[in-house]
Parts: structure tokens; sequence; C-alpha cells
């Protein structure tokens, strides 16, 4: 679905991303891990159009979006989420989810003077979308709070929310875990699994938590000093010499699962 | 028919209460709803009273004009003129942080005052203009109504037009999406909103009403010189209004606007009435720090403002699945 060609970025003399490929299949939650500072959040950057690549070409579904704005690649389909929740803190969370649908005629002024009824009708059918969506990531109980009022798991799945609020099926996700407590952490990695196993969403995501990318994604991809080092089942990445070296910490590699790592902030 | 001395004042408070309302309201479309820091409002005043000022007075061999045009195409006119000086304002600082947006917008204000002073020929400077006429004389004469009775009646429609527009605004799918750049700017973009496109129309929209603000204010007083155009009278009135009533929220831009005019007005009386007279000469910057002080009070302890913002009525309340 989206093809990351060659691609390279530098900061000053910093080699953020140097020469990159990999694919984001179609109806796979694909997973991008590597110690902090490897590149992969300036690699979602570059994917997501917030800076430029020096060299290289990323594609989606076979069109050139290399360089291409983020309000453009929404409307082809490609919407991301951040490490940090990016909620629209003094609005209600059913506003967060409103804003979102693209080309609402009310968007437009003189629509919205003159045009009232039509604005109108047009936000009771979006508000439908709204509580289905609520109900499905099961946060119908803060709808009317506002959202900078939300925990932080609450603003990751708000943050799912609006993904679901466009056409977009391709969904790249910064972090989806971090910052979140165990039970809501398993609402979010619910949600994402039925999205991608229900609705056909493509994920490609970001973690630091080795439980939740074994969980949810196949293949996991490596990136280590701005370059990838290994791609595959996260089962062979366990395995891997040069991953357990760079990221996962060198020697005999422990399955914690129960017990968290230290780098969950 | 001649107003006693209470009703007269009472008419001048209320005419100006209106026109700093108005502008109020343009300043909560582009501060209160976008987070446009704004310092300018003065520039934009300026503009839109003497772009009425010039297109509706008769020939004077000081400055140019002579257009002698009717009044609703001198508010049309300026209202047009700060909206395409605000188009250029908000073009050329498109991509300016707030901050720097405010060193832009009240350099480019103090500028255009200093032109308008020195500019003899398109406003005859520091002299000033006279004979900017109130609209309607005649009609209001034939109801027994003083002109001053008849501009408040006009500000009072301009308002109530100007709060409809603003509010619907807010209220509409346009609003939200302001309101949600001010948010949060990257997760709007993020969102496939053009936040680019949509500031610029807050901020033209926004001037322009200003500058209906601007063309109230010159034919109200039917004369126009540099000096009102000051930051203190254009500008930071207007921000403490805004401020106190609750940006964000057009109510409380009204409500702002009535009390801080209250205060300030209020002040003068009172100052005159209890300063002894060897400090008189003190008397207006007392005042300015009198509202500093209560610009201070407010943000320490209702930084939100007399009526803090709400989500439009037209969204509804309550859970999810248990709307009616």
């Amino acid at each position: 679905m989206i093809k990351i060609d060659q691609v390279s970025k530098a900061f000053g003399g910093i080699h953020a991303v140097e020469n990159v490929s990999f694919e984001i299949a179609a109806g796979r939650i694909t997973g991008l891990i590597g110690p902090n500072g490897a590149g992969k959040s300036t690699l979602f950057n570059l994917v997501a159009g917030l800076i430029r690549p020096d060299r290289g070409r990323i594609t989606l579904q076979g069109e050139d979006i290399t360089g291409r704005r983020p309000h453009e690649l929404f409307h082809r389909g490609l919407v991301r989420t951040f490490q940090i929740p990016h909620e629209f803190s003094r609005m209600t969370v059913r506003e967060n989810l409103m804003v979102v649908p693209a080309g609402q005629a009310g968007e437009n002024l003189i629509q919205a003077w003159f045009r009232w009824g039509r604005v109108r009708r047009e936000d009771r059918r979006i508000l439908e979308k709204v509580d289905e969506v609520l109900d499905f990531l099961e946060i119908g109980h803060v709808a009317d709070e506002l959202a900078g009022n939300l925990s932080g798991g609450q603003k990751k799945l708000l943050d799912l929310g609006r993904t679901m609020m466009t056409p977009a099926r391709a969904v790249l996700l910064d972090e989806p875990g971090a910052g979140v407590n165990r039970t809501l952490l398993g609402k979010v990695s619910g949600a994402i699994q039925r999205l991608n196993g229900e609705r056909g969403y493509t994920f490609c995501l970001i973690e630091h938590d080795m439980d939740l990318i074994s969980e949810l994604c196949d293949p996991v991809h490596v990136m280590a000093n701005g370059a990838l080092i290994a791609s595959g089942p996260m089962h062979d990445i366990r395995q891997n010499d040069h991953v357990r070296e760079a990221y996962l910490g060198g020697g005999r590699l422990v399955d914690h699962r129960g017990g968290r790592g230290g780098e969950r902030r | 028919m001649e107003l006693s001395g209470i009703a007269a004042y009472l008419v001048s408070f209320l005419t100006f209460v209106g026109i700093y309302a108005i502008l109020a309201l343009g300043l909560n479309m582009q501060w209160g709803f976008t987070g446009q820091f704004n310092i300018g409002i003065a520039g934009f005043f300026a503009v839109g009273a003497y772009a009425s000022a010039i297109l509706t007075v008769p020939d004077s061999p000081w400055h140019v004009g002579g257009f002698g045009a009717p009044f609703l195409v001198g508010i049309v006119g300026a209202m047009v003129v700060s909206g395409l000086f605000g188009l250029l304002i908000g073009w050329i600082t498109a991509r300016l942080r707030t901050d720097y947006l405010a060193i832009a917008t009240i350099g480019i204000a103090e500028t255009l005052r200093l032109i308008i002073a020195n500019e003899t020929w398109l406003t005859h400077g520091v002299r000033g203009m006279t004979n900017i006429e109130r609209p309607f004389a005649g009609f209001f004469e034939a109801l027994g109504l003083s002109s001053a009775v008849g501009m408040l009646i006009v500000v009072a429609a301009c308002l109530v037009a100007v709060y409809f527009l603003v509010e619907r605004a807010r209220q509409a799918p346009w609003g939200r999406v302001l309101r949600a750049i001010r948010d949060n700017e990257i997760a709007a973009e993020a969102v496939g909103k053009n936040v680019g496109r949509f500031r610029l129309e807050a901020f033209v929209v926004g001037s322009a009403i200003m500058g209906l603000g601007g063309a109230l204010y010159a034919h109200y007083f039917g004369f126009l010189s540099p000096e009102a155009f000051l930051p203190l009278y254009g500008t930071f009135l207007v921000w403490v209004m805004l401020i106190a009533g609750g940006s964000g929220n057009n109510k409380g831009a009204l409500l702002g606007a009535a009390l801080i005019w209250s205060i300030w007005s209020g002040s003068e009386f009172l100052m005159s009435a209890t300063l002894p007279d060897a400090w008189s000469g003190q008397a207006g910057p007392l005042r300015v720090i009198l509202i500093g002080v209560l610009l201070q009070v407010i943000l320490i302890a209702r930084p939100q403002g007399l009526l803090p913002e709400q989500a439009p009525k037209t969204v509804p309340f309550g859970k999810a699945g248990e709307r009616s």
C-alpha cells in the first residue's frame, strides 16, 4: 500500500534516516521498532508529509506522495497519530470527532451563513457517525468532556477515533501505547485489532512495548542509527543478533510479559 | 428634539459600547476562535474609519475625496478596504506564530497611524477630516429623533447583524475548524484541514468587522484625526474587553465591552470628582493604570473571563447512543 523507497533525511550533519526502504502492506499491522533516536519518528514525519526527504521516493498505492502536505495526504487516505496525543483540548470529545470529516458544506463561511438548514442536516449525519465511533471505542461516557481533561489512554483512543471519522484506511500510529495504563492499553490494542480485522484498516505503528508489538504486528521492521537493520516476524526479530545488540539489550532476551520495560513514559 | 444631559450621555455611552462591542467581536473571531494575536486592532479600526470618511465627505480643498457617497456605500467600502488590508497583512504574516504576529501587527498599526498623520493629501494629517455626516439624519429627523439617537439605532442594527453572523460562524463547522486550529494546529492539518486558508479567512473577516467599527466611529464623531487611533483606545481597551468578557464567547465580548466601557468612562467622572486639582493632569494615566490593574486581576482570578467559552448549542449533550 505504502512503499518507502531509499529514503534519506539529514538534519545538519546527523543522518536521521539513511537509505531506508520497506513496504507497508495493505491489510497488515506493520511494526516499526528501534532505540530512541533510531529515526522512527522522522520516518513517520517523512511519510506523513511533515518534512520532505532529501532523497528517495514514497508512494501510496502507486502514486508518488513524496513531500505532499499532511492535509493533502489525508485526502488520499493516509492519516497519522502522534506520540504525544494531539487532542483539540478546549473542544468536547464529540466536537473533536465532528471536526474531522472532509469537505463539510459548513466549512464554507457563505454556506454557514446562508444555507444553515443544509449545514445542520449535514451535522446531524456526522453526529450519527460520531456516536457510532464513540460506542466502538467505548468512550461514550466522556462525550461531553473537554478533550484536554481526558486521561492519556482516553486521548489515545480519541486519536484513533479521529482516524475512524475519515475515509482513510492507512493509519500511522506513533506509540499508541505510550503513557497508557494497563486496562486502557488492552482497549487500545483491541480497537486496533478490530479495526484491522473487521474493517480492513492498514496500520503501521511505532512502539517500544515489545508485548504490544508481538501481539499486534507482523511484519516488524527494526531501525537503528537511521538505518533499517532487520525485518520479519517478531519471532525472528527476537533471535536476530544485530537487533539484540542494537536495541533489545544484548545477551539473553527475556520475554517480560506482565512486567513493563523501563521505557514507558 | 433636544436630549437632556443624562439622556444625551446615555445615548453617547451606548453608542460607544456598541462600536467597541463590534471591535471586540472582530477580535474574538481572530483571537477567541483562531488564536491569532492581533494587537494592531487600531490599524484596522483606522483604515475603516478613513475609508468611509473619504468615500462619503463632500469635496474639500485639504484632502482627496469629494465622492459624497451615501452612508451605506461608506460602511460597505470601509469593510471591503479593511478586509483587503487584512488579506494583505494576513498573507504576509501567514507563517508567523502567535507572538511574532503580535509584533508584526502592532508595527503595522503604528506605521499606519504615522502615514495617516503625515500624508496630508490623503487625510489632512493631524488637522483631521471634518464634515463626516451621521447616517439618515433627515429620515430620523422626520421621525422626531435626533441624529445622535439615529446613530445609536444604526450602531445597534450593525451590532445585531455582526453578532448574528459571528455567532453563526462559530456554531458552524467553519468555527469548529478554527477552534481546532487554535487548540492544535498540527492535528488540524493531520485531519486534512487547510490551516492556512481558514486562518486567512478568519483574519480577513475579523479585519472587515473592525473596519465596520471604524466607519461607525467616524460617522458618529463627524471628525477624524490620528489621535483617535492610538493603541490605547484602538487596541488595548478592546483586548481588555474581550479578555474580561471571555474570549471565545461572543456574549462575553458584548458583556466585556459594556463593562469595561462603564469602568473606563465612569472612572473619568470619579477622578475629576475626587482628585485634588493639582493632580488633575494625572487623571488620564491613572485611568490607564486602573484598567491595567483590572486586567491583571482578571487574568489571575478568572483567566477564562466572566463568560467562559462554551460548546455551540448545536452540539448535543449526553452519552453516545442515549441521545434523543
